[in-house]
C-alpha cells in the first residue's frame, strides 16, 4: 500500500512538472511579446523595451520559467503585465467561490444519484426503473447552460423565488449567500446527477449478481438487506471514482455556469484574463486548474484501495 | 474518456480508466444499464434506432442547409423582429429579425464539422498510440516506452477540453479551428486507452499466438488481426466522443471564444439569446433543444453501437 502511494505522489509531481512546461512553453509562442500586447501596437520601442526590462521579459526562456515556477512555489503568481495588480490574491479568491460552487453541486449530484440509482437497480424489470433510467439518458444529453437558462426563466424571471445572477460571499449575509447558490449549483448538480445515477445502478446491478449476495440470500435476508449489509461497501469503489472525475471536470466546466449566473469565479476569472490577453493570469490560474485536477484524482486514485482490500492488497 | 478494465483488477490498470475525463462512462466500461442483459437485447436496439434517427435528423438539417434554407441566414428584418413562430417563421425570429429555422439549420453545420474534425484527429493520433502501447508492452524492451506513452496519456488528461479549448483561444484568436483542434487533442487519451485495452484483449488471443508462431511481425500482427478485432470498440468510442464535442462546441461558443459571429453556431444563438430570456424564452430554448437532440442521439448511438461490438456484452447476453 505504502509503494502505491509512493508511487502515485511521484507520478502526480513528474505530471506537475510536464504540465507546467507545457503551459509555459505555450504562452511563450505566442506571436508578439507580453509587453507589447500589454502597452497596445502604439507603444514605442523604448517603453517596450522598459516594460520588458521591468518584468524580465528580456531573460531567456529557461530563466523565466524557473522564477515563474519558484514564485509558484512559495505562494507568489506574481504581478500582471495588464492590469500591474497581484495575480495570487485574485485566484486565491475565486478559488474558493468556485470550490464552494462545485462541491455543493457533487454532493448534491451524489444526494440525488446514489438512492436514485440504486432504486432503479433494484426495480429494473418495472416501469419505475426503466423511467429512472430513460430519464437519466435525457439529463446527460441537456447541457448545463441550458438546465441553467430553463431554471432561470422558471424559478426566477417566472416565480421570481431565487435571483437571477450575482453572488454573496457567507459572511456577507448567510441567506443572500444561499439564496444565489440555489440556481447554478442545482444547475450544474442535475446533468452529474443523471450520469452518476447511471453508474450507481450499473454498480448496483453488477454487485447484485455476485456470489456473495446470493450466499446472503441464500441465508433468509431481503435482496434490499442484502444490499445494504453486504453490497454497497463494493458498488460504492466506480461511484467513489466518477465522482472524483466529476469534481474535476467541473472545476473547469462550472465556468459557463459562472458566467451565466455572474459569479466570479476561477473560470470567470480565466475567461476574463483571455479576453483581456493577460498571460501571466492566464498561466497561472491555467496552472492551478491543472492542480486541482491532479490532486483530486491522486485522492481518488488513494482513496479506491482503502475503500477495496482487495485492490490494496493487490496493491 | 474511459476504459475497459474494471476498476476492482487494480494491478497495473488504473481505477480511473473506467472513466472519461468528463465523467461520461468509457467505452466497454460502462455496462450500460439493461443493455446486454437478460432480455435487453430489444432496449438496446432501441437506443440505436433512436439515436441514429437523430443523428440523421442532424445530419439532413445540415445538408439541407447546403442547398436550401427558408431565408437567408443574414437577412435582416427589422419590422419582423423576435416574432413567435408563425408560418412565414416556424421557430419565429431573432433580435434582429433573422429566421431562427434558418440558423438552426446552418447551425447543425458547425456542429457536425467541429465533431468530425475534433472526432477525427483524437481517433487517429489516439487510436494509433494506445495500439503501439499495448504491443510494445508485450516485448522486454518496450514494457518502459509503453509505460511511458500511457503516463503521457495521463497528464493529458488533467487538461479537460474545455480548459485547453480556453488556452488554445488565449494563445491563437478564438474561433472554431482552434476549438476543434482542442477538443480532438482532449479526447485523444480516450481513444488511446480503449484501443490499448482492446489490443491486450486481441494480443492474448490464440490466434495472434499462432501469428507469432508463425513468425509474423508485430506491425502485421497489428494491422491484421488487431485493427479489425478493436475497430468496434473505436467506433463506440468515436460516437461518445462526437457527444462531448457537441457539447464542448456550444459551451465554448457560448463563451464567446469558439465559432465567432457572423457564423451561425448553437452556442452562440443560445448566448445571444440570454438578453430576450424574460421576454422571448424560446429564443434561448431552440438552439438548446438542438444541443440537447444531437448529444443525445450520439449518446444513445454509442450505447447501442457498444450492445453490438462490446466482447463483454456478448459474453453477457450469452
Amino acid at each position: 500500500m505504502l509503494t502505491y502511494v509512493a508511487n502515485r505522489a511521484l507520478q502526480f509531481a513528474l505530471a506537475l512538472i510536464v504540465a507546467s512546461v507545457v503551459v509555459f512553453a505555450l504562452m511563450s509562442v505566442l506571436p508578439g511579446n507580453a509587453a507589447q500586447v500589454a502597452l497596445g501596437t502604439n507603444a514605442t520601442p523604448e517603453a517596450v523595451a522598459a516594460l520588458e526590462a521591468q518584468y524580465g521579459l528580456d531573460q531567456p526562456p529557461a530563466t523565466r520559467y524557473l522564477g515563474w515556477v519558484t514564485g509558484m512555489l512559495g505562494g507568489d503568481f506574481g504581478t500582471s503585465y495588464v492590469t500591474g495588480a497581484a495575480i495570487t490574491p485574485v485566484i486565491v479568491g475565486s478559488v474558493q467561490v468556485t470550490g464552494i460552487l462545485v462541491v455543493a453541486a457533487i454532493a448534491l449530484a451524489i444526494v440525488i444519484a446514489v438512492p436514485l440509482g440504486t432504486f432503479a437497480a433494484l426495480e429494473q424489470r418495472n416501469w419505475i426503473g426503466v423511467t429512472i433510467s430513460a430519464l437519466s439518458q435525457i439529463g446527460i444529453a441537456v447541457p448545463n447552460f441550458l438546465a441553467a437558462v430553463i431554471l432561470v426563466i422558471v424559478f426566477s424571471l417566472t416565480l421570481g423565488w431565487f435571483p437571477s445572477q450575482g453572488w454573496m460571499a457567507p459572511i456577507e449575509g448567510f441567506g443572500g449567500f444561499l439564496a444565489r447558490l440555489v440556481l447554478p449549483v442545482v444547475s450544474l448538480a442535475l446533468v452529474q446527477a443523471a450520469i452518476l445515477t447511471r453508474y450507481v445502478r450499473s454498480a448496483v446491478l453488477d454487485v447484485m449478481r455476485e456470489d456473495y449476495i446470493r450466499t446472503a440470500r441464500a441465508k433468509g435476508l431481503t435482496r434490499t438487506r442484502a444490499l445494504f449489509a453486504h453490497g454497497l461497501r463494493n458498488a460504492a469503489i466506480p461511484v467513489i471514482t466518477v465522482a472524483g472525475v466529476q469534481l474535476a471536470t467541473l472545476l473547469v466546466g462550472a465556468v459557463i455556469i459562472e458566467q451565466i449566473f455572474v459569479i466570479p469565479g476561477i473560470g470567470s476569472e480565466l475567461v476574463r484574463a483571455v479576453a483581456n490577453r493577460d498571460l501571466l493570469a492566464v498561466q497561472g490560474i491555467v496552472m492551478v486548474l491543472v492542480l486541482l485536477v491532479l490532486i483530486i484524482n491522486l485522492i481518488v486514485d488513494i482513496l479506491v484501495p482503502v475503500v477495496d482490500p482487495r485492490i490494496r492488497n493487490a496493491a | 474518456m474511459n476504459e475497459n478494465p474494471s476498476p476492482t483488477s487494480a494491478g497495473e490498470t488504473n481505477p480511473r480508466d473506467a472513466v472519461r475525463a468528463d465523467g461520461m462512462p468509457a467505452a466497454g466500461t460502462t455496462r450500460t444499464p439493461a443493455t446486454g442483459r437478460r432480455g435487453g437485447g430489444l432496449r438496446a436496439n432501441a437506443s440505436m434506432i433512436i439515436g441514429a434517427i437523430l443523428v440523421l435528423l442532424i445530419v439532413l438539417l445540415a445538408l439541407v442547409s447546403f442547398v436550401w434554407t427558408p431565408y437567408d441566414p443574414s437577412a435582416v428584418d427589422p419590422v419582423a423582429r423576435l416574432q413567435s413562430s408563425s408560418l412565414e417563421h416556424p421557430l419565429g425570429t431573432d433580435k434582429f429579425g433573422r429566421d431562427t429555422l434558418t440558423w438552426v439549420m446552418y447551425g447543425a453545420r458547425i456542429t457536425l464539422m467541429v465533431g468530425l474534425v475534433a472526432v477525427g484527429i483524437a481517433l487517429l493520433i489516439g487510436t494509433p498510440i494506445g495500439i503501439i502501447a499495448a504491443v510494445v508492452a508485450q516485448y522486454p524492451w518496450g514494457v518502459w516506452l509503453g509505460a511511458v506513452i500511457m503516463r503521457a496519456n495521463d497528464i493529458l488528461l488533467a487538461f479537460p477540453a474545455l480548459l485547453l479549448a480556453i488556452i488554445f483561444a488565449a494563445v491563437y484568436q478564438p474561433g472554431t479551428g482552434p476549438a476543434m483542434v482542442a477538443v480532438g487533442i482532449a479526447a485523444i487519451p480516450g481513444f488511446a486507452r480503449v484501443a490499448r485495452s482492446g489490443t491486450m484483449q486481441v494480443l492474448g488471443s490464440e490466434y495472434v499466438r499462432a501469428a507469432k508462431a508463425s513468425n509474423r511481425s508485430a506491425p502485421a500482427i497489428a494491422v491484421v488481426h488487431v485493427l479489425p478485432n478493436i475497430a468496434g470498440m473505436v467506433i463506440v468510442q468515436a460516437s461518445v466522443a462526437f457527444a462531448i464535442s457537441v457539447l464542448a462546441e456550444a459551451g465554448l461558443s457560448f463563451l464567446g471564444l469558439g465559432t465567432q459571429a457572423p457564423v451561425p453556431s448553437w452556442g452562440r444563438m443560445l448566448q445571444e439569446s440570454q438578453q430576450f430570456l424574460s421576454t422571448h424564452p424560446e429564443l434561448a430554448l431552440w438552439p438548446g433543444l438542438f444541443i440537447a437532440l444531437a448529444v443525445l442521439g450520439f449518446n444513445l448511438l454509442g450505447d447501442g453501437l457498444r450492445d453490438r461490438f462490446d466482447p463483454k456484452m456478448e459474453v453477457r447476453r450469452g
